[in-house]
């Protein structure tokens, strides 16, 4: 039997290391430590009701598993062979308990293949990694293909850069391969910057073989020896299992000199960035590593021609890698038939917002945003209706009600105002509005910006302060042309990815949403109540029993009224935090 | 060659052409403003940051930036559709909106490239207006830096790093933030910064500026107790008149005193003079090493280095201390200059030091730090009192009412005025050796030079090198302008790859003609040309063209200094280094 204990950051975070000592501890005294084994692994994804511990052989999941549950587990999971029940997860619609995973509407659509062995495998243990296939496609290719036969089948897969770009991986390779240089490099892409995004972070958590072994890949390909990952110094974790899994692959001859025999030599060193949004952009990701200040400069060349140290350089993003061995493990044939017609293979997503089940998913190109929402992500949180949802990241679009039967892949997202980005997925329930929403995705940019060129540095700083206009109910109709003009301008003329997308979310909510911002400018009015300067908390007299509750948790003492006497809000002292709102039992605060 | 259509024009260029230099090919001038090509001088600096000059290319998504993008067979290219003019415009509304409007008293006002943009945009409304950026202003000895005025341009970084690699002047912060600094935002001051100033020289707003002293020399010249001394730098002749509307290159000696002597100065002297003292010193000391070493002692270090330039002296104070033996300890002209004239003059016309102002006209800024040297004192009385640039002399000309076309030629008072072509051409790369080697090649060999003219010397490129027959010794030179050049004759030296006896080094581009306090070239390399092609003009003119034959100097070394390197020349007009490596940049 085994006892999978997610070691992701989520669940960490939530102690489920001791969780993993006290298991030990009760199986030893127990006298069942040589028949159960425990094992951290990397993240399950369903990060919502983390920790999760997952039984072996059984597939019973357990969640929102405490330290102290580890007593109950031992002795009534595994000594008893009994479930406890409490720690099975309650479907949110019908309320029944469901004790495999695999009957969770989470994990029933989806595919995982960058993510095939978090969750199941021990990252810091190579051996486990070796038993799941690991190492066979780099022997294979290694062994049996010549560069050219392996980029050609990567091209045949169809898989995409999973970083934002979505540009052809095999091409990509092809590129840098045609290069002739006495050196190359191939670069992983680990400076994963949406803020709510953690693919990149749960793959090198949970499975960091899988992308060594597809660097090599690339390098045997490209002609380059020496391979650099480029992750930012907050992901500790994820830089600790990375440095433990090249010394296991160093010691067992996966890297280093004449791999496998092959006579290929590839090594791999990290670069720790300081977590800059921008130094996901290749060329500034190049110049950070370069020591340089982190800020893209104009391409040609690409890093494909002149890259790190003014060498060839093929950068791949974390995903991407992931995805390399499994495609020759398995053949082209079989991933391009993933997906749709120009999207091959599957996506990650991270799933957040006002949504019942947060956490990373997998899941095919070419499936609904409808399916992901409410099929995976079990729907919108305490039976709200459902607005909009953020596709890409801070530049992503917001998209509404009439794109979620759109079947998601790069063109599509694209097509409707939004991206792919590198997969971060927000949803946004009634309560939320889509100006302050706008204004908050540019309150990131502007932040994020390298400012190095003139529209992005203070053209997003300038949008900022007309959302903010209007949020206040400053603004008039010629604001929102001139925040339209902006956004137009920014999109065309900035330097990089950032400032060419950091309009979206300003220009999808205006093209989705328009009413909402009509509605702050012309008649001073947030129609989802959030905008604090357009709103007022009332007490309905009708509805106030005198309870007092509002009155003894307003943090500016601004409410006034005896017991069972009808309550008043001092405008003029309010600060609008909604905790009288937030207390009232009896309907009888409303925000006007 | 590639073909494509720019404004429904076919044009054929290049293959790695940009898209604005096919477009001047058509005398199409697309709009910049941090772009900067400086030609011959191989200083491109196209960061592709500022935007203003984005145009239309068909089938691309977004506009292109036409100072970076290449252009591409079948390309066609619109630079003024409506789609284009609009982004221009609204980019540059937006560098405004984060800029001060107070042009009517910037000291860039009227000779800025923002405000020329602006004019050009007709811009007349600002739509997006906003917090603006604030910074501490920087006070340095030489340079002000007002980064509110700060277009992220990164011209001057580009001067201070690649250029010079000096390497103080970079990007920090992110976003709205972001503005060029020396490290950790500290002061200029506190950085290794030379004060060179060709991050103030190619600055295209206010945000780089030297230190002002006309107020100071104003009130100066209106004290009646107070003997009013003036010297101008060679280079500075070459350029004055670019302030007046003259052509590049036009020679302005004559004006310029008489200018400098109605603006109420008591002596207008030159700098010239002195350089033919720092030949006398400078060459005797080169012929010293020179032939001790050829004696075989091993304690002599060559090759000698010059010292005239205050920009490359603190460059090898910070980045080469270990190496401060190399450079002849001769002073620089200004310095001798002021040396002189606050004893050997100021004796002759019974002034004391103190009662007496020396003011320099530098093409430098450099120059205002230099003076401010404590070594360069005596008892605390500085011998040169303060130095003001080019632009600042030609302003306070416009502001005393003059017609500078229309003024007299005038002659530079004596003994301080007299001095040869050989110190002229001090204001250009190349000069100040090949001055030494007319004098050290007579003083050595005893004979009179047949040609005058090193050709072999002068030149443009970055690092040359010639070698001089001196009567059977081949005498090895090198010559660097620009100190990132400076750097690699160093490197080599360093290493043991040098068999050069003797080099020039100048800081800036050019040599003093291209210096830091110079009339803007607005990124234009030919005006430095035309103002080197004059000084040696200047010095083919001259009836005398070797240092060691200039009387007032002769004159100078009989009556008063004995000779070349006597005790008393090294008390005046000889110096020592720092090593300012030391010097912790980190502490204030």
């Amino acid at each position: 039997m085994h006892m999978l204990v997610c070691g992701g950051t989520g669940c960490r975070a939530s102690a489920s290391d001791m969780l993993f000592d006290n298991l030990k501890k009760e199986l030893q005294e127990q006298g069942l430590q040589d028949e159960v084994q425990v094992v951290t692994t990397g993240c399950f994804g369903f990060c919502e009701k983390g920790p999760i511990v997952k039984m072996i052989p059984d597939n019973t999941f357990y969640v929102s598993v405490e330290p102290g549950d580890a007593k109950e587990i031992v002795a009534e999971h595994v000594v008893k062979g009994r479930r406890v029940e409490r720690l099975l997860y309650v479907d949110p619609v019908n309320k029944k308990q469901i004790a495999d995973s695999k009957g969770m509407g989470f994990y029933k659509k989806q595919i995982r293949i960058a993510l095939r062995n978090c969750g199941l495998i021990d990252p810091e243990n190579i051996y486990e990694y070796l038993a799941a296939d690991g190492y066979e496609a780099m022997g294979k290719v290694l062994t049996e293909m010549t560069p050219e036969d392996a980029i050609q089948e990567m091209i045949d897969s169809g898989l995409r850069g999973r970083g934002g770009g979505g540009f052809p991986t095999g091409v990509k390779w092809q590129i840098a391969s045609k290069v002739s240089a006495d050196q190359k490099y191939v670069v992983c892409n680990a400076d994963e910057g949406d803020p709510g995004a953690f693919m990149d972070r749960s793959i090198l958590e949970g499975d960091p073989h899988s992308v060594l072994e597809a660097m090599v890949i690339n390098g045997y390909c490209i002609g380059a020896t020496n391979g650099l990952i480029y992750i930012r110094a907050e992901y500790p974790l994820a830089i600790n299992r990375l440095k433990i899994a090249i010394k296991q692959a160093r010691e067992y001859g996966l890297l280093g000199k004449d791999i496998l025999g092959s006579g290929f030599d590839f090594d791999v060193e990290i670069r720790y960035g300081a977590g800059a949004f921008v130094c996901g952009e290749e060329t500034a990701l190049i110049h950070s590593m370069e020591g340089e200040r982190g800020e893209p400069t104009f391409k040609p060349p690409f890093p494909a021609q002149s890259g790190y140290l003014g060498k060839p350089t093929n950068v791949n993003n974390v995903e991407t890698f992931a995805n390399v061995p499994v495609i020759y493990n398995k053949c082209a044939k079989w991933f391009a038939g993933i997906g749709t017609e120009k999207s091959k293979g599957t996506k990650v997503f991270a799933l957040a917002g006002k949504i019942n089940n947060v956490g990373l998913i997998e899941v095919p190109m070419g499936i609904t945003l409808r399916e992901v929402i409410f099929e995976i992500g079990g729907g919108i949180k305490d039976g709200k209706k459902f607005k909009a949802v953020q596709t890409g990241g801070p530049s992503g679009g917001c998209l509404t009600e009439k794109h979620l039967d759109t079947p998601i892949d790069f063109d599509n997202l694209l097509a409707v105002g939004s991206m792919m980005g590198s997969g971060g997925m927000i949803v946004m329930d009634e309560d939320d509005c889509m100006v302050a929403v706008a204004k908050f995705y540019l309150d990131f940019t502007v932040e994020e910006s390298c400012g190095k060129c003139s529209p992005c540095r203070i053209g997003n700083k300038r949008l900022y302060e007309l959302l903010e206009k209007i949020t206040k109910g400053q603004a008039d109709k010629e604001d929102l042309d001139n925040l339209r003009n902006l956004c137009m301008v920014i999109r065309d003329t900035s330097l990089c990815g950032l400032g060419q997308t950091s309009p979206n979310p300003v220009l999808s909510t205006m093209d989705n949403f328009m009413a909402e911002y009509i509605a702050h400018v012309e008649d001073d009015r947030c129609p989802s109540g959030v905008c604090k300067d357009l709103i007022r908390y009332e007490i309905i007299p009708e509805n106030c029993v005198g309870c007092t509750a509002c009155a003894r948790n307003c943090p500016v003492n601004c409410i006034a009224g005896e017991r069972k006497q009808l309550h008043t809000i001092d405008q003029s002292l309010c600060i609008k935090c909604g905790a009288c709102l937030e207390k009232c039992k009896f309907n009888a605060v409303a925000i006007i | 060659m590639i073909k494509l259509t720019i404004d429904n024009r076919t044009v054929e260029v290049e293959k790695g052409t940009t898209i604005y230099h096919a477009a001047k090919k058509l005398d199409i001038d697309i709009p910049t403003l941090c772009y900067m090509n400086l030609g011959d001088l191989k200083i491109e600096h196209k960061p592709g940051g500022c935007r203003v000059c984005v145009v239309e290319v068909e089938g691309r998504r977004n506009l292109a930036p036409a100072c970076a993008t290449e252009c591409f067979e079948g390309m066609v290219v619109q630079t003024h559709s409506i789609r284009v003019l609009n982004a221009r415009k609204t980019v540059l509304e937006l560098i405004l909106s984060d800029h001060p409007f107070d042009c009517l008293i910037c000291a860039k006002s009227g000779n800025c490239d923002l405000q020329d943009m602006a004019i050009k945009m007709g811009v007349r409304s600002i739509p997006y207006q906003g917090e603006k950026s604030t910074y501490k202003p920087d006070f340095s000895p030489a340079i002000i830096r007002d980064m509110d005025k700060c277009i992220m341009c990164r011209r001057c970084e580009t001067m201070c790093n690649d250029f010079q690699t000096v390497g103080v002047l970079s990007g920090v912060n992110r976003g709205f933030e972001a503005v060029v600094a020396p490290a950790f935002e500290r002061d200029l001051d506190h950085s290794e910064c030379t004060y060179c100033g060709q991050c103030v020289a190619v600055c295209p707003t206010g945000a780089l500026t030297e230190v002002d002293h006309t107020t100071q020399l104003i009130r100066d010249l209106a004290d009646p107790a107070k003997k009013m001394v003036v010297q101008t730098a060679p280079a500075v002749r070459a350029a004055l008149g670019e302030a007046f509307e003259m052509e590049p290159g036009s020679l302005v000696t004559g004006k310029m005193v008489a200018a400098l002597r109605r603006l109420g100065f008591d002596y207008v002297f030159d700098t010239d003079f002195a350089a033919d003292l720092t030949i006398m010193e400078e060459g005797t000391e080169l012929l010293d090493r020179l032939t001790r070493f050829l004696d075989g002692d091993k304690k002599v270090k060559l090759p000698m280095l010059t010292s005239c330039c205050p920009g490359w002296v603190n460059f090898f104070e910070y980045h080469f201390p270990d190496m401060r033996d190399i450079p002849s300890t001769a002073r620089s002209p200004q310095q001798m200059f002021g040396s002189i004239a606050k004893s050997y003059f100021a004796d002759q016309i019974n002034t004391k030091r103190e009662d007496m102002v020396v003011v320099s006209v530098m093409p430098c800024v450099a120059k205002k730090y230099e003076c401010t040297r404590e070594e360069f004192s005596v008892n605390g009385n500085p011998d040169v009192d303060y130095s003001i640039s080019t632009r600042e002399l030609a302003m306070l000309i416009k502001r005393s009412n003059m017609d500078f076309n229309r003024l007299p030629e005038e002659d530079f008072d004596q003994p301080m005025g007299e001095s040869t072509g050989a110190a002229v051409i001090f204001g250009t790369t190349g000069g100040v050796i090949e001055a030494a080697v007319r004098s050290a090649y007579e003083i050595h060999t005893g004979k009179t030079l047949k040609k005058i003219d090193f050709e072999q010397l002068r030149g443009i490129d970055g690092i040359r090198s010639a070698s001089v027959d001196f009567d059977g010794i081949e005498i090895n030179i090198g010559i660097a302008h620009g100190l990132g050049h400076a750097r690699k004759l160093l490197e080599d030296i360093k290493a043991g790859r040098s068999d050069y006896h003797a080099i020039e080094i100048m800081a800036c581009p050019g040599g003093c003609v291209g210096g830091g306090g110079q009339p803007l070239h607005h990124g234009n390399p030919a005006i430095i040309k035309a103002r080197q092609k004059a000084i040696y003009r200047e010095d083919a003119g001259k009836p005398i063209r070797k240092s060691h034959e200039n009387p007032a100097i002769i004159k100078l070394y009989e009556d008063f200094l004995g000779k070349p390197m006597s005790e008393k020349a090294h008390h005046l007009l000889h110096t020592h280094y720092f090593d300012k490596k030391q010097k912790d940049v980190l502490l204030d």
